[in-house]
């Protein structure tokens, strides 16, 4: 028998073909809602003024809109929607990645302690008055602390058992939220603590273009990792063994996917604060929608994280005169919308 | 020789009894080889430490000549057959695309040549219609041979199957016996596990029979499998029963 050259086309299941077609579908709804979301707001703009701006500032010409119009397309709307886009789309994908890799439905970002060390990060930049890059850099570190210290202690404990990093994500997580919960006891009650009470609450507000052009290549380059490695990560669902038996090479795959998974959620708290619920509840629309094959679920995923957090962030800032947090909507949304994919889905969990 | 171990020693621990014992065996190319012996005398172990799971204390194992490949690399060689298990929500067609992966450049999906190889596989277990049917909707028979289709699917030189007929009822054990027979017919190289004596009648193969981490038996099922050496291996009195003339059901005495 001969081997594949394997440079043709993707397979065409028909499902998978399918599933291609609602991908594109995803992609352009996406896209729609970016540009609606721009026209929103205290001052409403149309789609045709926003296209405009958006053309000219790609071909350099000037548009026939006043500066005000462009100005506030440009420098406070598009951070904003391309803030929500990239927050949404990586804590959409980390969540995918993480429940294919622990075959665990009920794994997040959350999982590892990721949120909780980022969160903590930030929280002691704040207290010692560190500048937003000072914040960010304290985020992503106390992420990485997070996810360093949960598969240290699974490591020693549980030989690379995905319950046990589970549950070491859990004690790490507690401890990190108990270490905040002491970071705002100490807080200046006047000012550093609302501030970090406002920050953990998860918000787009403050997000500007030197936030988003600081943490996009991150969350980029591990979209693309988690993208690049879809098929080997799909096969991991086998599990362990019989991965192995078909060539994956599974110690090595799981700690790219954790790491790339991880510096998205870092990068993606790091400009938001605490967003959650989004990584645990868009893999499971995505699944409802593309069904359960880890190669379409992961674009899908990605492109529906995007486009769910946009509209919730529309929600936030639109709803009421003063804006709501964007962590406080995410999970009174999610919360329901989590126990009917439950009892939909169950049945293919149980 | 397709595969050749050669004196393999394991054990779970240093200072611990060994699990296995100086196992020697060796399995020519078309031939299959059924491994018996009672629970917990270490023929899940010898297919562990053979797929790479375990790493072995001693001795050595040879697939056509080569030693300690990379899993990439032995994967192409040696295709492994687990017992249906697993919830998968994937159809059939993408489990056994999943066979794929070691003739994959890495980072590239299946393409339309593999998903030409996995229908084929698929046909060749006699199940090409149930090829969009979720993994976790399929009978436990069509399970097994879809996994079987995806050991195909690796287009390996030899077959490890770990107890293919276990919990499956006497027309799927037919089935997936009547898939090993077939492919051993056309050149294929199969060691498989069973707790099932006759099985080794009924595909005419080679038997070696583990007690204690040791090879207490081996040679052609008729020679080996007589109820004395039966009884010894189970310790409890079996019957070997005839038909047509021939070996073909091992019956314990109670």
């Amino acid at each position: 028998m001969t081997a594949s050259a394997s440079t043709d086309l993707p397979a065409a299941v028909p499902a998978a073909r399918r599933a291609r077609a609602v991908i594109a579908l995803l992609g352009a709804t996406t896209l729609v809602i970016a540009i609606l979301s721009m026209g929103l707001g205290h001052y409403p703009l149309t789609s045709a003024a926003v296209l405009d701006v958006l053309w000219s500032a790609l071909t350099g010409t000037p548009s026939g809109q006043p500066p005000m119009v462009d100005n506030v397309v440009l420098a406070v709307r598009l951070p904003r929607v391309l803030a929500a886009m990239l927050v949404g789309a990586s804590l959409a994908a980390a969540g995918a990645a993480y429940q294919t890799l622990f075959r665990n439905p009920l794994a997040s970002p959350a999982i590892l302690g990721v949120s909780s060390g980022a969160g903590f990060g930030a929280a002691l930049a704040m207290l010692l008055s560190g500048g937003a890059l000072a914040i960010q850099g304290a985020a992503f570190a106390g992420g990485m602390l997070a996810v360093g210290a949960a598969m240290f202690i699974a490591g020693r404990l549980g030989k690379g058992s995905a319950l046990v990093l589970v549950l070491a994500g859990l004690v790490v997580s507690a401890l990190f939220q108990a270490l905040t919960s002491a970071l705002k006891y100490v807080a200046d009650p006047l000012d550093t603590l609302p501030a970090i009470v406002f920050w953990l609450l998860g918000s787009l507000g403050r997000v500007g273009t030197r936030d988003l052009v600081w943490a996009a290549p991150f969350a980029l380059a591990g979209m693309l990792a988690l993208f690049l490695l879809r098929w080997p990560t799909q096969v991991l669902e086998a599990g362990d063994d019989e991965a192995r038996t078909l060539g994956v090479p599974v110690r090595a795959l799981r700690i790219a996917l954790i790491a790339a998974a991880t510096l998205m959620t870092a990068a993606a708290v790091s400009i938001s604060g605490i967003v959650g619920w989004v990584g645990l509840l868009v893999p499971h629309l995505a699944r409802l929608i593309v069904g359960p094959a880890y190669a379409t679920l992961l674009p899908a995923s990605l492109l529906l994280g995007a486009g769910y957090l946009l509209l919730v962030d529309d929600l936030c800032r639109s709803a009421f005169a003063a804006e709501l947090p964007l962590g406080i909507v995410t999970a009174v949304l999610g919360a329901p919308v989590f126990v009917v994919i439950l009892a939909r889905a169950r049945r293919q969990w149980s | 020789m397709v595969l050749k171990i050669e004196g393999l020693v394991y054990r779970h621990a240093p200072g611990l009894p060994p699990v296995l014992d100086g196992v020697d065996l060796a399995l020519a190319a078309g031939e299959i080889l059924c491994l018996l012996g009672p629970n917990g005398t270490g023929k899940t172990t010898l297919l562990r430490c053979l797929i790479g799971a375990l790493r072995h204390e001693r001795g050595q194992v040879h697939i056509d000549g080569e030693t300690d490949m990379p899993p990439r690399r032995l994967a192409r060689a040696l295709a492994y057959v687990p017992q249906a298990a697993g919830d998968s929500g994937l159809c059939l067609l993408d489990v056994v695309l999943m066979g794929r992966t070691p003739h994959l450049s890495p980072l590239r999906l299946p393409g339309r040549s593999d998903e030409r190889i996995a229908r084929e596989a698929l046909a060749r277990v006699g199940i090409a219609h149930l090829a969009e049917r979720p993994f976790n909707r399929a009978s436990g028979g069509e399970r097994q041979l879809a996994l079987i289709a995806r050991a195909l699917a690796q287009q390996p030189r030899l077959f490890v199957m770990d107890e293919p007929t276990a919990s499956l009822d006497l027309g799927n054990q037919a089935r997936v016996l009547r898939v090993i027979r077939d492919l051993a017919a056309d050149g294929m190289t199969i060691l498989v596990t069973t707790h099932q004596p006759e099985h080794a009648f009924l595909l005419g193969a080679r038997v070696v029979a583990l007690a204690g981490g040791r090879i207490a038996a081996a040679g052609a099922a008729r020679d080996v499998l007589c109820a004395k050496t039966l009884s010894e291996i189970y310790a409890t009195p079996v019957d070997v029963v005839s038909r047509d003339g021939a070996p073909a059901a091992c019956v314990p005495r109670l």
